[in-house]
């Protein structure tokens, strides 16, 4: 309320009384939608905990037929594309326009990178009889219960990667604008409103990898 | 009727700001995307009530001869989903809140202007493809979805009508979203939490509750719908699933789903009862904090759904003593406005008639319920009329009766006219009289065994059914007459003050109908709410007066 | 309103970013090498804390919770409480289930 006398930003809603409240509300609105994920994701994460505490066995053993090399390849190229987003930010933050660009397009990179590796491990599932269908073959103890495991790694990672891809569209929509140079010092809600919903989809997947790919390696 | 507006140049107000129906389709102002939803809520209003004069002309005779079982299946579901994810869901945060939040807080608009109108959008969406599967036959599942009857057996169109609630249930989430951002961040100079009306408090509470449980509810239906296609076996036993899972993240959600119907309601309830009691709220802080309570411990109480399914019974027991604890919350709000009342100078205008039967019917709804939290009388009265009756008197008796007195009290801020005095009384006599001849009896026919969803009954129930029916089709009328005379009113009524009702309270200070940016100048807030005061016709009690 | 009034931004320094990558990848790697030493129950209890420990950092230093509003702060806490409501439940349940010997109730594994 400190500058509502200065004269109007350009991005400045009518309604609002300064950029700095716009910011605080916009990213206070991206909070909460991050919330709502949060609980959205919590649901299936509740149902894999579930059936994971059930079915110990079947699950480590569905989840050695993982590769866990390309999962650790893939956890290395998302939190690198957490860090190409942090540094759009950081280039937002301190005025370098173009840097902004060239940021958001590696970030949509190192997404397009993750989303590839998870095509080959997709269809590597599907070369071994491992997605769940009519020619769903499994040889274990349990075939009933690790069929239950493919399809929850199928729901969840596909969950992810949807929401990868939503925030690849919007990487991809938000690159003009930073060339136009929409994105200054004192503006610049969309960059790290899109930056904070990357990060969490970044989140998600710090999860999915120790959950999907890692228990009962040991014993497997 | 002079607007008050510091400059003395009449500004339109937000319903002459533009005309056409691409300003309304477009807009951005809360007021106007407010009555477009009120039009939307309203239609599924009587069509899921077209549903329920179904219902009770079959329940008339013992026999099924009015329709099919299948039929009469398919009429319950599509009357429940209806009546909860289409109206009572919405009805008072997507249009009361929507209108009066911003004002009442002393904003211009609402944080996301544009999420709130996509929000709308969403919801209409959503009841598209609810009334698609309508439209081809319905569902039959009834409105719980429970699996493996939905995954599995049915074959009614389950994924258009789960699809019409994810996609609803995102309408919920953007409206919770905007209300407790702009609540948070948007409040006028001087506005501060303990000075906010009670309203804004109980719609701070909904949000919470559409934001955390909302989303658990779409995925529960994205894996029915997966369950259903491609038998993910998460809920079939078949494949090691647990059909009880299902229930626990159904009901994660919808009994807190109760709670974003009800608490709007409470918050209008405070409103009138102050306004026409002519005094201070009694206990504002432990109203403000009871509606916060009851969002937090409605999380921790649906268990008590599932007390007949094989749920573990320390599980039922911890769910068992957890609900009675809503009760406390609930009751403390009760006693509040009964103190409210107390002394206060009452005037029986038509909002007040609501307030007073929303007193009344909750109160009754609420005890039910504790009995029904009680393990053993549920185990008894399990899915029978009596939780039937218990919800509706929650449901209708407490959110609807709420939403009307809502809706008389702000009728002429709303849209600057007045609606008759006599037949508005009339009405609300007429609804509480019909509501309460349509679901008491079912109390009794619940208590002596009569199980719901069933399409025939033995022939010593029909008493109870006839009277049932016959309350309905008063409970019916008294709802159309609402319908005509502020149909009527819109555009023959008398023209409004700025303030018909001597209430106070930030939306009363400007015109009506307001402007389309609300205050032409920032109101600056000094006081707290619900500050009545003599000449208003209310004497303050001295101390001791207040504990006798 | 709002509980700190900065008149800018807090600016995080690149270093900082950089050297919370660098931790990010070296839990990386220490997750994967701990799933495959035997530690029994305390497998899954590693693997968690580390991709707890991860997120933390993402949140804190990434995603700013560390500049954050208290509000902001709060909200995720509780969320992840509702979230912990959520499977503590389901738990209760889904594990006291066949504690009592009633006929009917035993579920079968």
């Amino acid at each position: 309320m400190s500058d509502a006398s200065a004269v109007q930003h350009p991005k400045l809603q009518h309604y609002f009384h300064s950029l700095r409240q716009q910011t605080e509300t916009v990213t206070l609105g991206m909070w909460m939608f991050l919330v709502t994920e949060v609980m959205f994701f919590g649901g299936l994460f509740a149902v894999y905990a579930l059936y994971r505490s059930q079915y110990p066995e079947a699950f480590a053993a569905a989840s050695s037929h993982l590769p866990i090399n390309l999962g650790a390849i893939n956890t290395a190229v998302l939190i690198g594309s957490s860090l190409t987003m942090v540094l759009a930010v950081w280039a937002a933050q301190t005025g370098r326009q173009k840097m902004i660009a060239v940021f958001l397009l590696l970030t949509f990179v190192l997404g397009a990178a993750f989303l590839g590796i998870k095509t080959v491990e997709y269809a590597d599932k599907w070369n071994h009889h491992l997605v769940p269908g009519p020619s769903f073959q499994f040889e274990g103890a349990d075939p009933g219960q690790a069929r239950m495991f493919f399809h929850l790694y199928f729901a969840m990672t596909g969950l992810h990667a949807v929401h990868m891809i939503i925030g690849m569209v919007f990487i991809l929509m938000w690159v003009p604008r930073a060339l136009r140079g929409e994105f200054t010092r004192e503006w610049n809600d969309p960059v790290e409103i899109l930056g904070l919903y990357w990060h969490f989809v970044d989140l998600v997947w710090i999860f999915l990898f120790p959950l999907l790919y890692l228990i009962g390696r040991h014993t497997g | 009727m002079t607007p008050l507006v510091s400059t003395g140049k009449r500004i339109p107000d937000y319903l002459n700001a533009a005309y056409g129906l691409k300003s309304w389709l477009f807009t951005t102002d809360h007021k106007r995307i407010a009555l477009l939803y009120m039009a939307s809520v309203t239609m599924f209003f009587f069509l899921g009530g077209l549903m329920a004069v179904l219902i009770r002309l079959e329940l008339v005779t013992p026999q099924g001869d009015l329709v099919e079982p299948d039929v009469y299946n398919r009429l319950f579901t599509m009357h429940g989903i209806i009546m909860v994810f289409f109206f009572l869901i919405p009805a008072i945060p997507a249009t009361l809140g929507n209108f009066l939040i911003p004002i009442m807080i002393g904003a211009k608009d609402l944080a996301f202007p544009r999420i709130n109108l996509g929000s709308w959008y969403v919801y209409n969406a959503g009841g598209l493809f609810t009334m698609y599967s309508i439209l081809n036959g319905g569902v039959d599942t009834g409105w719980t979805f429970y699996t493996p009857f939905s995954t599995t057996f049915s074959n009614t169109y389950v994924l258009a009508t789960g699809l019409g609630i994810f996609i609803t249930g995102f309408s919920s989430i953007m409206t919770g979203l905007n209300f407790l951002v702009t609540i948070h961040r948007m409040r006028a100079p001087g506005l501060t939490w303990f000075r906010l009306p009670l309203f804004v408090w109980a719609h701070y509470a909904t949000s919470i509750i559409m934001l955390l449980g909302t989303p658990v509810l779409a995925i529960t239906v994205l894996l029915v719908a997966l369950e259903r296609s491609f038998h993910i076996g998460v809920f079939d036993p078949a494949y090691g699933g647990d059909p009880i899972l299902f229930q626990h993240l159904f009901w994660f959600y919808s009994h807190p789903a109760v709670y974003i119907m009800v608490l709007p309601a409470m918050g209008v309830i405070s409103e009138l009862i102050t306004c026409f009691a002519r005094k201070r709220v009694f206990g504002y802080r432990f109203i403000a904090y009871s509606s916060v309570a009851i969002a937090v411990l409605g999380f921790l109480v649906w268990g008590h759904h599932m007390f007949t399914t094989g749920q573990s019974i320390y599980a039922s027991t911890i769910f068992s003593v957890l609900s009675m604890l809503v009760a406390v919350p609930s009751a403390i709000k009760v006693f509040n406005w009964t103190a409210t009342l107390y002394r206060g100078s009452i005037s029986w205008d038509t909002p007040m008639l609501y307030a007073l039967g929303f007193i009344g019917l909750f109160t009754i709804g609420g005890l039910t319920g504790v009995m029904l939290a009680t393990l053993g009388i549920d185990i008894h009265v399990h899915d029978t009329y009596f939780v039937v009756a218990h919800f509706h008197y929650i449901m209708v008796g407490g959110t609807i009766m709420g939403y009307l007195g809502g809706i008389h009290f702000w009728w002429p801020k709303i849209t600057g006219r007045m609606y008759p005095a006599f037949w508005s009384k009339f009405a609300a006599i007429t609804i509480f009289i019909g509501f309460n001849l349509t679901f008491f009896p079912q109390f009794i026919l619940g208590y002596m065994g009569m199980p719901r969803r069933y399409h025939a009954y033995p022939d010593e129930w029909q008493v109870l059914n006839v009277m049932s029916s016959a309350g309905a089709s008063i409970l019916g009328v008294g709802y159309l007459i609402p319908m005509i005379y502020l149909a009527w009113s819109m555009r023959y009524g008398p023209r409004a003050e700025a303030n018909p009702w001597g209430a106070v309270g930030l939306e009363w200070e400007i015109q009506s109908p307001p402007t389309a940016h609300n205050f032409e100048t920032e109101p600056v807030v000094d006081k707290e709410a619900y500050a009545y005061t003599a000449e208003q016709g209310y004497v303050p009690p001295t101390k001791e007066a207040e504990f006798v | 309103m709002a509980n700190h009034d900065h008149d800018t931004p807090h600016i995080t320094g690149l270093g900082t970013y950089f050297a919370v990558f660098g931790a990010l990848m070296v839990l990386t790697a220490a997750t994967v090498f701990v799933a495959f030493q035997d530690l029994g129950m305390m497998n899954n209890v590693v693997a968690l804390g580390i991709a707890t420990l991860k997120a933390v950092l993402v949140l804190w230093f990434f995603m700013h919770l560390g500049h954050a509003t208290t509000f902001t702060r709060v909200a995720m806490a509780s969320t992840l409480f509702f979230f912990f409501l959520l499977l503590a439940f389901l738990f209760g349940d889904t594990l006291t289930r066949d504690l009592l010997d009633v006929p009917g109730r035993v579920i079968e594994l």
